[in-house]
């Protein structure tokens, strides 16, 4: 049989292919880093922080004009900007599903992946929480938020979910920051050790921490390493469900269902594989990774989608199920306006994307081939930025007083701010890309056959 | 008058995970109580090459979640019931299922927190001064190298006999660093 087919299904056979030996992956993952920059890279990265500056630009101009330049409207008082913060906190979700929850069911193909997956999550994160900082409208007043004693005497009120949404996700990016960093000790040391120049080599050593690679460093760093994992898997499960409930606390109709805190987190995981998977593509072909990035990887990756896409499929129906045997007239009249309304466009784009489309998985052949992978996983992204406009504008602009119904559209400021913030968020990618190992060249060391003490050398006898 | 120079840690290479992990316990079998092992990778099994105890981390942590969980609890009872009680969409001054998430945060940044700043507490780290940094050959062991260190701090150590020692569990590259 042909040995990349029993990759995904047998451990015994290599992770990466070729036959990789320990300074073989510090070459390659090293050499991107070191190497000078290109042209394309510059170029990139140009365009990117341009894009940025529009964001940082139009955000000025929201703190002075206000958040009238949106199309926020009576009925509909959350536009695009709350559209935006869900959507990239779900996409967040899949770094710290592949850097946790994997490590913690011991997925070593993990390893090839997982340092990218969690610095998409940081940026992606960062580019959340701009959304619900800028949508309050008086910016200069959101350290009420922080419980510390102010003019009034007042403190937060910790029953509002947007109080608990503020601490979920500072805590999220906190958490998952530091795993990152943690991560990343190791291989700053190595980059240290390579260093040429006396500078490059300083400023590497300050944030390696003076790693020495003892076992007596190792025996703590991985128990801390664990730690995190452990930490991490039941804090991204409670982020996105406590995002769910500034909607599922709300009387709204099409809002105020249990069902909301597992559909949003499978929801997530479906955008951020997505997203993973569009950036991995992308790095894999220009920096040669094919070695460490297989196709059984992006194969896993795939089944990853197709099964949680499933999940939020199921979701969709339920419901619409539900919706209808609850007898409420309210969410019966929600449900047939989401589909068959004024934004059924929407609702069927959304439906396309996320349930339909990605069922092209079941075909081992699509999941294998790398363009049809990468034109579906930017469908899903698409797909799950819908989902997010079908809750909130088709619940808001159609609630319980038909007097006061009207319709969203955004303004050219919600377009820029939408696509300014993929502005931020590839600025941050491409400076990653370029300044730090984006594969964990440590974890990719110790699950090779060779790094298992008990390994005997080819060819000999066990 | 010009220090004295004296050793202060021995430095031996080994070509694979498998010899590092058989001159580990050879070490630890001559009775050498600060050495270390130094790899690119964690090895697994080495904690107990070397006779390791269990990193105490995890009883840190633990602490601080509970404390921590504790804590914010009773700030938000404090807030919401006792300094400034305040009636909101009619639910109870203790709300504590409504406390519950931000405790459950607050508990998990400390936890993090905990865990990565103790984990530098029990390394001693930053650390950017440590004599098997005189040794160039040791920049490798980021790379692909494994080593042996016993510092001049052991009991057990002595300057002509431990590189001899070393040498005869099949370190290579003996180097004798001082300072």
């Amino acid at each position: 049989m042909n040995k990349e087919v029993d990759a995904a299904y047998d451990y015994q056979v290599p992770l990466i292919t070729g036959k990789p030996t320990f300074g073989w992956i510090t070459e390659k993952v090293s050499s991107i880093v070191e190497s000078k920059t290109s042209k394309e890279w510059a170029l990139l990265f140009g365009l990117a922080s341009s894009v940025m500056l529009i964001l940082l630009g139009s955000i000025g101009y929201l703190v002075w004009e206000g958040i009238g330049i949106w199309g926020l409207n009576v009925p509909v008082g959350w536009g695009w900007a709350i559209v935006n913060f869900v959507f990239w906190v779900g996409i967040g979700h899949a770094g710290t599903l592949i850097s946790a929850i994997l490590f913690l069911f011991r997925q070593k193909w993990r390893t090839s992946i997982n340092r990218f997956a969690e610095a998409m999550t940081i940026f992606a994160v960062i580019c959340a929480l701009i959304f619900p900082g800028i949508h309050v409208g008086r910016i200069w007043a959101v350290y009420y938020f922080f419980p510390v004693p102010n003019q009034m005497d007042m403190w937060p009120n910790f029953r509002s979910p947007l109080l608990w949404d503020f601490f979920a996700v500072g805590t999220y990016f906190t958490v998952s920051f530091l795993f990152w960093y943690t991560g990343l000790v190791p291989d700053l040391a190595t980059l240290r050790d390579r260093a040429k120049t006396t500078i490059r080599k300083k400023v590497l050593a300050i944030f390696s921490l003076g790693w020495r690679g003892g076992n007596k460093q190792w025996k703590h760093y991985e128990l801390a390493y664990m730690l995190l994992a452990g930490l991490s898997t039941p804090l991204v499960l409670s982020v996105h469900s406590v995002v769910s409930t500034d909607f599922a606390t709300a009387v709204i109709p099409g809002w105020h269902t249990t069902i909301f805190p597992p559909y949003f987190v499978a929801g997530a995981i479906f955008s951020g594989f997505a997203m993973v998977m569009t950036l991995a593509l992308i790095a894999r072909r220009v920096y040669n990774l094919e070695h460490i990035l297989t196709l059984t990887h992006l194969e896993n990756m795939n089944k990853i989608i197709l099964t949680t896409g499933m999940m939020v499929g199921y979701s969709y129906s339920m419901e619409f199920f539900i919706s209808w045997y609850s007898g409420n007239p309210y969410e019966t009249f929600i449900f047939m306006q989401r589909a068959f309304g004024q934004y059924a466009w929407a609702y069927w784009i959304m439906v396309s994307c996320n349930v339909f489309i990605p069922q092209l998985f079941w075909s081992r052949k699509i999941r294998r081939s790398i363009p049809a992978m990468f034109v579906i996983s930017i469908f899903v992204n698409i797909g799950m930025w819908f989902e997010r406009f079908v809750i909130i504008a088709t619940s808001l602009s159609q609630d319980f007083l038909p007097s006061s119904w009207d319709y969203f559209s955004p303004t050219i400021w919600d377009i820029i701010m939408l696509v300014g913030s993929f502005g931020l968020f590839f600025t941050l990618f491409l400076l990653f890309i370029r300044f730090l190992p984006m594969v964990a060249m440590a974890e990719l060391k110790g699950v090779l056959p060779q790094a298992d003490p008990h390994h005997a050398h080819e060819g000999e006898a066990h | 008058m010009e220090k004295q120079k004296k050793p202060v840690i021995v430095l031996a290479e080994f070509s694979s995970p498998a010899e590092l992990l058989h001159a580990a316990e050879k070490v630890r079998d001559a009775g050498y109580k600060k050495f270390d092992c130094h790899s690119p990778f964690p090895i697994h099994g080495m904690d107990d090459a070397m006779g390791e105890k269990r990193s105490p981390l995890g009883w840190i942590v633990g602490t601080v979640a509970i404390l921590a969980f504790v804590g914010m609890m009773g700030f938000q009872i404090w807030t919401s019931a006792v300094d400034y009680p305040l009636v909101l969409s009619g639910k109870p001054f203790v709300s504590y299922q409504a406390f519950g998430i931000p405790s459950w945060a607050v508990m998990v940044l400390s936890s993090a927190i905990t865990a990565v700043f103790g984990m530098w507490a029990l390394n001693g780290m930053p650390r950017y001064h440590h004599p098997v940094f005189y040794s160039d050959n040791f920049a490798r062991v980021t790379d692909d190298g494994f080593f042996v260190s016993i510092e001049a701090r052991d009991p057990l150590f002595n300057a002509n006999n431990t590189p001899g020692f070393l040498e005869s569990i099949g370190g290579k590259n003996i180097e004798l660093l001082e300072e």
